[in-house]
């Protein structure tokens, strides 16, 4: 709490949006070759790009330098992108933004560069640009995409006397969401000490994500509270989760200790969480990968790069840009953190498919997630309140979980919060 | 000056023309100098102060997008939404929760404090630094640093409380746990500061007062309730005031105590500034925010006059 700055900054983004409404639009000046610059490049989480990559742009232009900011969360990173563009100024020239608030931007896309050249066409997947396209125009460069496997604990799996190695794991976990559940009641019956699962919230994001239209229809309506699917995939993660969760929520503290302490024997695991495992729980190290997926395939996340028309360089942003959503550079950040590339031709490319990761025990994660990513038969319509409504769904989850209310009434709560949005 | 500055005029110019002109200019430099003096604190008053609140007012009655902008004129559409909102209600609940929680303990300790420091003690600016320590700390430092320890599972503060032998307290699912957590983080911060303040006025107090009850026979406690306590009521008012103020539109402590940043699941430590920018900044809809601003403000007046009324009270009977 600062007593005074507070209410000024209040005050102040008061201002700052009747500025931005009054119309201050920045001109882009033109790129002269040798005046140096410096770009900055606005992340969150892992998204692979390594200080020896941002190098490498650099010998290739070297009138320009690359600062990479890293936001903790992808919520840090959208509410700092809402409250900067709604500012007029102060966002990275070059800004990561993940697909679950894209549709969001979408709205604005008059404040967005055009990233579309002759060179971009059949990028990337289809239904991946197509996020990012608004009317012709192209606003965000697919980086990564999501599909997801599942990522295991081999030692709990033996102390549970089930099958612990991938192929075997694999094999267990084939079917829908209630063969998953019931594993997992397996599992709990064994009482190894260790969770199933981490929580219903995340497990939740792998069924919401199979569904075409989850929460809202093609044109928009909220269906949320009206569609079966909905309630359904609520009661029976939650039912699920009483004996098999850990009850810790996604990307807390205690979320984070309990990955570093292996608290949970499983995990949905979207490519990019490969370095979030890894990068928390050095210590923990019989995480494994299996190539299987409930009730087939999914695809969780995924982020474009972004060049505002705020920013002063807008021609050198949508060239670092251009060049880091390029087939090479995504297949160097996949063998760092595992993101998975969205571009057609990295997919045959020996250095994709051939690569292995040591610390899940070398899992060949190149062909697994090739077949993980050729699972995914749906792409789910994602509207505007999208990312609200999940939150509404997600507090709802958290508070059965953390045993404040019970399903029927936490339920109740979401439908009012999700109404609450009109 | 100025009057010296006009008989020289008239004496050296003989046009009545040019007279009745400076007499005109004297006149009104008289009038006018003392307002264009005092004029720049209102100038500035007018651009960051006023204006803000009612150009926050214009977009309240509108249908506004944060980004997009300026909508449909919508009347008082949007303070009647969200005055039936639930979250609204329980916003000011925890608001006013966290205040009381905040501001009592925090002013207690800081007049204990600064009366301790304001004794003879060897080291004097040492002492009177160190309280000032945490306020230096930067607010997002001490909301991160504090969030992980009331981690409920593995949080330093549970895992101490376990050895004792006292079970996990719900630091981020029970309400009344969460705001104590994050008054906790208040008081760290702002519990110097207001010593200071208070050891100032205190330093004000005429030594020989206490001499003379000391003379009388008054102990060190009774010193303390019948001299310090009444010759401090001035600076007890306005931090009080201050305290009011911040308390009221506490935003960074929340904020940060999890990692989503809204207020907690249920809404258990959701201020009325982290409903305001749930509103205005993740659901985009700056009309619903600035009406919730609004309220913000109307109830900080009606505490901020509460408090007037109560504190000039007890001036008036303590005069009497």
């Amino acid at each position: 709490m600062n007593r005074f700055r507070k209410a000024g900054s209040i005050l102040g983004a008061t201002i700052a949006a009747a500025l931005a409404v009054s119309g201050c639009a920045t001109g882009s000046a033109p790129v002269t070759d040798n005046t140096p610059i410096t770009l900055t490049l606005a992340t969150f989480n892992k998204f692979g790009y390594s200080d020896a990559m941002l190098a490498q742009f650099h010998t290739l232009h070297p009138n320009i330098t690359v600062v990479q900011n890293i936001a903790a969360t992808s919520q840090a990173a959208q509410d700092n992108m809402f409250t900067k563009l709604a500012a007029g100024s102060g966002l990275g020239d070059v800004e990561a933004v993940e697909v679950d608030w894209m549709p969001k931007l979408k709205q604005y896309s008059n404040l967005f560069v055009d990233l579309s050249t002759s060179e971009t066409k059949g990028r990337w997947l289809d239904w991946k640009s197509a996020s990012a396209t608004v009317n012709g125009k192209l606003i965000g460069a697919g980086t990564d995409i999501g599909p997801e496997a599942i990522c295991y604990r081999s030692g709990p799996f033996v102390k549970a006397g089930l099958a612990s190695d991938p192929a075997g794991v694999a094999q267990l976990l084939t079917g829908d969401w209630n063969n998953y559940y019931a594993v997992g009641q397996q599992f709990a019956a064994k009482k190894t000490g260790t969770a199933w699962f981490d929580s219903a919230g995340a497990t939740f994001q792998g069924l919401a994500n199979q569904y075409q239209n989850f929460f809202e229809q093609n044109d928009g309506t909220v269906i949320a509270t009206t569609n079966p699917d909905v309630k359904a995939a609520f009661t029976s993660v939650l039912n699920a989760s009483a004996t098999s969760s850990a009850h810790l929520q996604e990307w807390g503290t205690d979320w984070n200790a309990g990955l570093a302490n292996g608290a949970w024997a499983t995990m949905l695991c979207p490519s990019w969480m490969l370095g979030v495992i890894s990068g928390t729980g050095p210590k923990v190290t019989d995480w494994k990968i299996a190539n299987v997926f409930p009730n087939g395939g999914g695809n969780w996340g995924g982020s474009f790069l972004t060049v505002p028309t705020q920013g002063k360089h807008t021609a050198a942003a949508k060239e670092l840009a251009l060049w880091l959503t390029a087939p090479e550079q995504q297949i160097a950040a996949f063998t760092t953190t595992g993101n998975y590339p969205s571009q057609v031709a990295a997919y045959t490319d020996p250095a994709l498919t051939g690569a292995k990761n040591p610390y899940f025990s070398n899992a060949p994660i190149g062909e697994i997630f090739a077949a993980r990513a050729k699972a995914v038969t749906v792409t789910p319509y994602k509207g505007v309140k999208y990312a609200a409504i999940m939150q509404a769904v997600q507090d709802g989850l958290t508070r059965v979980e953390s045993k404040k209310q019970s399903i029927d009434a936490s339920w109740a709560q979401v439908v009012s919060d999700i109404k609450a949005l009109s | 000056m100025i009057r010296r500055a006009v008989f020289r005029w008239s004496g050296k110019e003989g046009s009545p023309r040019r007279l009745a002109v400076s007499q005109q200019l004297g006149r009104w430099d008289v009038k006018l100098s003392p307002y264009l003096f005092v004029s720049p604190f209102f100038v500035l008053f007018a651009l960051v102060g006023l204006f803000p609140l009612v150009y926050t007012g214009w977009v309240s009655v509108h249908d506004w997008d944060l980004i997009g902008g300026e909508g449909a004129w919508v009347g008082l559409n949007n303070f009647t939404f969200v005055l039936q909102q639930r979250q609204f209600w329980i916003a000011l609940r925890n608001t006013l929760s966290i205040f009381l929680l905040s501001a009592i303990p925090q002013l207690i300790a800081a007049v204990t404090i600064a009366a301790v420091l304001d004794t003879n003690i060897r080291n004097k600016t040492f002492w009177r630094m160190s309280v000032l320590l945490p306020f230096i700390v930067m607010p997002v430092a001490v909301a991160l640093i504090f969030g992980s320890m009331f981690g409920e599972r593995y949080g330093l503060v549970n895992t101490t409380l376990a050895h004792i032998g006292v079970g996990p307290i719900l630091w981020h699912t029970d309400p009344l746990a969460s705001q104590v957590a994050i008054a906790t983080m208040v008081n760290f911060r702002w519990t110097g500061y207001n010593t200071l303040i208070l050891l100032a006025g205190m330093q004000a107090i005429p030594r020989d007062l206490y001499e003379s009850a000391a003379i009388d026979g008054a102990g060190l406690v009774r010193r303390f309730f019948w001299i310090t306590i009444p010759q401090l009521r001035p600076t007890v008012i306005f931090v009080i005031i201050t305290a009011t103020i911040g308390g009221l539109q506490i935003f960074d402590e929340p904020r940060l105590y999890d990692q989503i940043g809204l207020g907690g699941a249920d809404q258990q430590w959701m201020t009325m500034t982290i409903y305001l920018y749930k509103l205005g900044w993740t659901q985009l809809n700056f009309g619903r925010a600035a009406s919730v601003a609004w309220l913000l403000f109307l109830v900080i007046v009606v505490i901020g006059l509460a408090n007037l009324a109560i504190t000039r009270r007890i001036a008036s009977s303590e005069s009497a």
